[in-house]
């Protein structure tokens, strides 16, 4: 009969984490939307939006709303039923890869009962970010394909020949990271830099290829060959409008912000902050988780930067060229990496 | 037996992965939400002309799903094999220092297995996109 007893309180707070960070996810995607045009002005040495509310701070509102009340055109020529799973599919993955981060040092109530930040710390951790990222490929292919317009196929095949090849490398230098690690759970990747040094230090090559990769994943500029409009006018969500064209824009968004936080974690010590020994500090367990959140937030902004610094100075890639990096240069050099850093290892420890 | 649960006892069983399928309900509901009341707000007044498949202004000329290259195709099929290949490296990483040097020569060999198809397919131009 023991199985049949669920944990009600186990389910609320985990309820509530989810919601908070589904929340977040689409306050963070909504707020780059506008760091993106602000970034951009900023680079090309204009204003941006400043119309809507101070310093334009109510503009994503206005985007955001606006998507909700257009019309929502299906073409006749289209396949209905994955006209709108595409869409939704490309959000639902983005949502759910949020599931194995850690978000902060976990809380200990004064019960002495243990809350971590992280909604699921599942034994194949970040395999499962892996796995729920392969499944947003079909958003896109789904997506392209149900338009039945040139165009948009032209952009899914694309798009999706491009993400498979670049999860090759990927894949590659995470395994570097795992050898220091020896574990798959997110919470022990974190734990072994808390302990050791981010993994950013020993593994420098290994987190270039990742950070390139990651900007191939969310077909980003100089990636953002499924989105060349001057080849394909509007890429693979052409014939979409209303929220299902927001469901695409937002799943990048939301894509970008998921693959910082999973790069900081991986190299850059997730919520752990640098220099200095916070248990020597004597807060209580919800400061340090608040402040640990916060470290985490401002790494991750720091990515979030650098992704919109890198589509505003870096032209787009050719893509013979993006398939070359990816095949040619990127895989035997996550090899490499692979390889030295397992001698190295070996090497150190005997 | 008793061996057998002593060295389970640490790894978490299907019961956490509860939260997983939380958070996907969660994520397909809000998006279910949020198409249908899209689907309700938004104003209705469709015309054939909007219907049409949109070519940049010139009216669209048969069927998109024609056949495309075969290169697409073919990068889908390699990324298959070779992520299959790099799949087995997982296990190896994870028990990586229990198996020392011996572990370590037995993954060279099988790079060197993986490099053998890597360099068979580059020879073969499978991965020439310039004809």
């Amino acid at each position: 009969m023991t199985l049949l007893v669920i944990d009600w309180w186990l389910i609320l707070e985990k309820a509530l984490l989810i919601g908070g960070i589904i929340g977040l996810s689409f306050f963070i995607a909504m707020y780059t939307t506008l760091a993106e045009r602000k970034v951009a002005a900023w680079l090309q040495d204009r204003r941006g939006p400043n119309r809507a509310g101070p310093f334009g701070i109510f503009q994503p509102l206005a985007d955001g709303g606006k998507l909700f009340f257009k019309e929502e055109i299906i073409p006749l020529a289209s396949n209905k039923f994955l006209f709108i799973l595409g869409p939704a599919l490309a959000m639902i993955t983005a949502l759910i890869t949020s599931t194995v981060i850690p978000w902060a040092a976990p809380f200990i109530t004064k019960g002495g009962n243990v809350i971590p930040m992280q909604v699921a710390d599942v034994d194949m951790g970040i395999l499962l970010v892996f796995s729920i990222v392969s499944v947003g490929v079909y958003g896109i292919m789904i997506g392209g394909w149900a338009s039945n317009n040139k165009f948009s196929l032209m952009a899914a095949v694309r798009g999706a020949s491009q993400m498979v090849s670049y999860e090759l490398p990927m894949g590659l230098c995470l395994i570097a990271v795992l050898f220091m690690t020896g574990s798959l759970k997110m919470s022990e990747i974190v734990a072994n830099q808390v302990q050791n040094g981010w993994h950013i230090i020993y593994q420098p090559l290994g987190f270039l290829i990742f950070f390139i990769c990651a900007l191939a994943e969310c077909n980003r500029t100089p990636f953002d060959l499924p989105e060349a409009e001057n080849e394909l006018n509007f890429g693979y969500h052409q014939e979409y409008s209303s929220m299902k064209l927001g469901f695409y824009l937002f799943a990048e968004y939301i894509n970008m912000f998921i693959s910082s936080a999973v790069m900081v974690t991986l190299y850059f010590g997730g919520y752990d902050i640098p220099f200095v020994n916070e248990a020597s500090w004597g807060l209580s367990s919800f400061w340090m988780s608040l402040i640990s959140f916060s470290v985490l937030m401002a790494k991750i902004s720091f990515f979030l930067f650098l992704f919109l610094w890198i589509r505003w100075t870096i032209p787009r890639f050719r893509y013979d060229q993006l398939m070359n990096l990816g095949w040619k240069k990127l895989i035997p050099l996550a090899l490499v990496n692979m390889i030295i850093t397992a001698a190295v290892l070996l090497l150190l420890n005997k | 037996m008793i061996y057998f649960l002593q060295t389970n006892i640490n790894t978490t069983d299907a019961s956490s992965y509860l939260p997983v399928a939380l958070q996907v309900a969660f994520a397909v509901g809000l998006v279910i939400f949020l198409t249908v009341v899209t689907h309700l707000l938004g104003p209705k007044r469709k015309t054939s002309d909007k219907l049409q498949n949109f070519a940049s202004g010139i009216e669209s000329h048969g069927d998109a799903r024609q056949p495309m290259a075969i290169k697409y195709f073919l990068t889908a099929i390699l990324f298959v094999l070779f992520d299959v290949e790099v799949i087995f490296f997982y296990p190896y990483a994870v028990n990586f220092k229990g198996l020392g040097w011996d572990g370590f020569w037995a993954v060279l060999m099988f790079v060197g297995f993986f490099l053998c198809g890597f360099t068979y397919i580059l020879k073969k131009g499978a991965l020439k996109w310039e004809d």
